[in-house]
């Protein structure tokens, strides 16, 4: 059996990463179980690796895209001697110190761990649905956008990445819906602007989509709006942008969560209800759930982290 | 070519791929793709360790959207493995080195 680490920090998103930096120049030589390439934002990088421009973090006056971004950050935990594994987290034990945390069969020991496994998109939940992802129906505009290149299809969604996602799509289809479920958007005001003002995106209020239509691939969706009454939509392309989830399935009965799956951590901390497991990002914030928040709390967790190990000699 | 990593355009496609001695894998992929750049150094690596057994191509759909499309590629990244000039298996979405080389194994030399 392998010496224990002093933290493992799951997950390599904005937060986890940010955690990595301070633990490394904390000299806690944080291991990082960064997760697998995959394209649906449980991935190394988080969420931002599947968008481009990002205009709202702070530091770039120009934007700057989400997976330099994270590449960045990545850079910046590897300068000051963090480690990474490019796997999943398959299981873990908190219920013995040295927590053990397990990628496959192969088991790593560890003093202290913080969490930080994000969220991952929603479904609609809809019949046909699974098997038409990659068919038409997807969750990653910029993953699919380009086969859509003049084609009508729609976004569901009144987020600021439902609109970023419709903008982005603009680029190629000749016309997308925003399927809007009330009568307003909860985007930012600057991101709705940019949704009134674009001339090839219509927006659909009070509806939503309640049923998938093609066979081997998807030809329209229909819409039942907020009077009951509903009609068919003929698009080609369905991007589905209604929020996330929170990656927290391996922690289920380990630590405490609400029914969302949400992480619940104690007030104004990164502690979670076991001593000496931290958790920080979207795994545990269903309010804020922007990079820069996410940062802000990978670097709270580093430090509750590091106080904590301190304490115990 | 860099990486051992062969750029294909719509006018090189066919002949290359037909004219192939080996397997060829070829991704389909763009700039403002992220998944697509994380699998990028994994390709490097398998075209580095497979080098002689397979080739590995890439095609950027922005520019060639019209090889994209006769092989119906929806979402990216599609990788597309060809041998002796049509397609054997078809993988869809970033994946981890370990499996992307599981899924070609029986179509490579033990």
């Amino acid at each position: 059996m392998s010496e224990a680490r002093n933290t493992i920090i799951i997950g390599s998103g904005p937060a986890g990463l940010t955690a990595a930096i301070y633990t490394a120049r904390a000299s806690l030589a944080p291991l990082v179980i960064e997760g697998e390439p995959s394209s649906t934002s449980d991935q190394p990088g988080g969420q931002l690796m599947l968008t481009t421009e990002v205009e709202n973090f702070p530091g770039w006056p120009e934007g700057i895209q989400g997976p330099e971004l994270m590449m960045k950050f990545r850079e910046q935990a590897t300068r000051f001697g963090a480690e990474f594994i490019t796997e999943k987290v398959t299981k873990v034990d908190f219920s013995q110190r040295p927590f053990t945390v397990w990628v496959r069969d192969k088991a790593y020991k560890t003093d202290s761990v913080i969490v930080a496994t994000g969220a991952q998109s929603l479904m609609l939940d809809l019949p046909r649905e699974t098997d038409l992802i990659g068919h038409g129906v997807s969750t990653c505009a910029t993953c699919d956008g380009f086969f859509f290149r003049g084609q009508e299809i729609a976004v569901v969604g009144g987020g600021d990445s439902a609109i970023e996602e419709a903008t982005f799509l603009t680029k190629f289809a000749s016309k997308v819906h925003l399927i809007v479920r009330r009568d307003a958007l909860r985007a930012s005001r600057i991101m709705q602007q940019r949704a009134f003002d674009n001339e090839k995106i219509e927006i659909v209020w009070n509806s939503q989509v309640t049923a998938l239509h093609g066979d081997s691939s998807l030809s329209g969706v229909t819409l039942t709006s907020t009077d009951g009454s509903t009609r068919e939509l003929p698009v080609t392309g369905l991007f589905i942008a209604i929020g996330h989830k929170p990656n927290t399935g391996i922690f289920s009965g380990v630590l405490n969560m609400e029914d969302s799956g949400y992480l619940m951590t104690r007030a104004g901390s990164t502690y979670t209800d076991v001593e000496g497991v931290f958790a920080c990002g979207d795994v545990q914030d269903h309010t804020y759930r922007q990079a820069i928040t996410a940062a802000g709390s990978g670097c709270m967790a580093a430090i509750d982290c590091e106080r904590w190990l301190e304490s115990q000699h | 070519m860099a990486d051992g990593i062969v750029t294909l355009t719509s006018s090189t496609f066919d002949e290359t791929v037909n004219s192939s001695s080996t397997p060829i894998l070829v991704d389909f992929w763009a700039e403002w793709c992220g998944p697509c750049k994380m699998i990028a150094p994994i390709l490097a690596e398998i075209a580095g360790e497979k080098s002689g057994n397979l080739t590995v191509a890439k095609l950027n759909v922005d520019d060639h959207g019209d090889i994209a499309g006769r092989f119906n590629v929806m979402s990216i990244p599609t990788m597309l493995l060809f041998k002796d000039g049509e397609v054997v298996k078809q993988m869809v979405g970033a994946m981890p080195k370990a499996r992307l080389l599981e899924e070609i194994s029986e179509f490579l030399p033990a």
